[in-house]
């Protein structure tokens, strides 16, 4: 289970949030400017809240209460940019490697094997970042993420910088994560749509606050602009 | 005309010695402090910039001459130094490499400075997210990233140290065989009535060893280019 209750300050801008979430798939539901993005970075430890509590499973990693900040690299939670992020100096199979060998993780062959064949990204193996389209970025990012095994993943937008044909490449992948990789997900997007096909659970948030939390259902239906 | 004689021989590789352990011993100090000066903010953070820029603004006899009263054996430091660990820079080649040291130093540091300037933070915060240490993430991430301005850094403050005349000669003299690098042998023979020639000698010695280290610098940097920019 996945525990937020926060508030930071960011200039004019506040953040002010509280959930709590055990779906397999959480959905950060917004339009721009929502604080989506400042959320999940608090949640990564990458910003610091300035009260609150975040916690995994009973594990608290920010309590600002008893002044405890958890580094982002102690804390075992995997986070997918929405630019991807590739180590450019690096191969594919190095970025693949980078979570392992920093978290000093023994070898494990069938899960190498498993996330490669998930993300179709075995062939890429000798590539540079620079040689790829965006869409194998993504899904190269996306595993990277995951061979750091970690507790929890974030995806910020990961279709966000992908023009339409390039979403639909990717949506199929982020659905089989979902539902194979078995490492809970906290999503961000402002698409609806997406949102639908891919969240089990949904917050909702507008300026800073949640305004909504539920399943699916509480998203805008198809036709309605996304929340403001 | 192109014979180079023993004594010519001696100047030129005690200045190749002397450039080389220079900027060896330098570039970790360099790339220690262009690292704190491109990504931390710390008190006295202005003061420490303008000391690095120090020895490239003040006169090179000013540099030398506090040199040999600081590390002097009879210096603070050089006293200190000599009393408990036998180390001795006044007119030895050690004195000679700690001056061309200094005086190269704020052309090491700048280029690196800016190249761990220029990498992309998001990268560092992305390689943090995958588990990495902060020191870790200098190592795999930045530093590499880093390399063509190290590169380039490492090649400036060469060619400053070969280059390096006023503070050496102020702080180590310029006895040959122990302190005396190309450019105080070249002073030396421009002196002398019939040094003319030897003297024409050295200058070319030291045009092709400048070039070759920038054409060398320049094949380096586009290989390391080349590897950073995925292709």
């Amino acid at each position: 289970m996945l525990r937020v209750e926060v508030s930071r300050r960011l200039g004019e801008f506040s953040i002010e949030a509280s959930f709590a979430s055990e779906g397999r798939v959480t959905g950060l539901f917004g339009a721009s400017g929502a604080g989506k993005t400042s959320l999940i970075n608090i949640i990564a430890g990458l910003l610091r809240p300035d009260r609150g509590i975040i916690a995994i499973d009973g594990d608290v990693l920010d309590d600002t209460a008893a002044g405890l900040h958890i580094p982002p690299h102690r804390r075992r939670i995997g986070y997918v940019f929405q630019d991807a992020r590739l180590f450019p100096h690096l191969d594919i199979r190095q970025n693949l490697d980078y979570g392992r060998r920093m978290n000093r993780l023994a070898v494990d062959p069938a899960l190498w094997a498993r996330v490669t064949d998930l993300l179709d990204i075995g062939s890429l193996l000798d590539r540079r970042p620079g040689k790829l389209s965006g869409g194998e970025r993504q899904r190269v990012a996306l595993g990277r993420a995951l061979l750091a095994q970690p507790r929890l993943l974030l995806l910020d937008e990961p279709m966000g910088s992908l023009d339409e044909e390039r979403k639909v490449e990717i949506l199929p992948y982020l659905v089989r994560l979902r539902d194979e990789a078995n490492v809970p997900m906290v999503y961000v997007s402002h698409d609806a749509g997406e949102m639908r096909q891919l969240a089990t659970q949904v917050v909702m948030l507008r300026r800073g606050r949640v305004v909504a939390f539920g399943g699916p259902e509480v998203l805008p239906s198809a036709a309605a602009n996304p929340a403001g | 005309m192109f014979e180079i004689s023993p004594e010519e021989w001696t100047a030129i590789l005690l200045s190749l010695r002397v450039a080389a352990v220079a900027t060896l011993v330098a570039t970790p100090l360099g790339i220690a402090l262009a690292w704190l000066l491109a990504r931390r903010d710390f008190w006295g953070k202005s003061v420490v910039d303008a000391l690095v820029h120090l020895p490239l603004v003040l006169p090179p006899v000013v540099t030398g001459y506090l040199l040999l009263l600081t590390f002097g054996r009879r210096g603070l430091v050089g006293g200190w130094l000599a009393d408990n660990f036998g180390i001795v820079f006044a007119f030895r080649w050690t004195g000679a490499a700690l001056a061309c040291g200094i005086m190269a130093f704020p052309l090491l540091v700048r280029p690196i400075r800016l190249s761990i300037e220029a990498v992309d933070r998001r990268l560092e915060q992305a390689a943090g997210t995958l588990g990495a240490p902060p020191w870790r993430v200098f190592l795999t991430i930045t530093l590499p990233l880093a390399l063509p301005g190290v590169l380039a850094g490492m090649v400036l403050g060469f060619a400053k140290a070969i280059g390096e005349f006023g503070a050496t000669i102020t702080f180590v003299s310029n006895i040959p065989g122990e302190t005396q690098t190309i450019s105080s042998a070249i002073y030396s023979l421009i002196q002398t009535p019939d040094g003319d020639r030897a003297a024409l000698r050295l200058v070319v010695v030291s045009i092709v060893i400048a070039l070759a280290a920038l054409v060398g610098s320049e094949w380096f940097a586009r290989r390391a280019g080349k590897r950073l920019h995925g292709n």
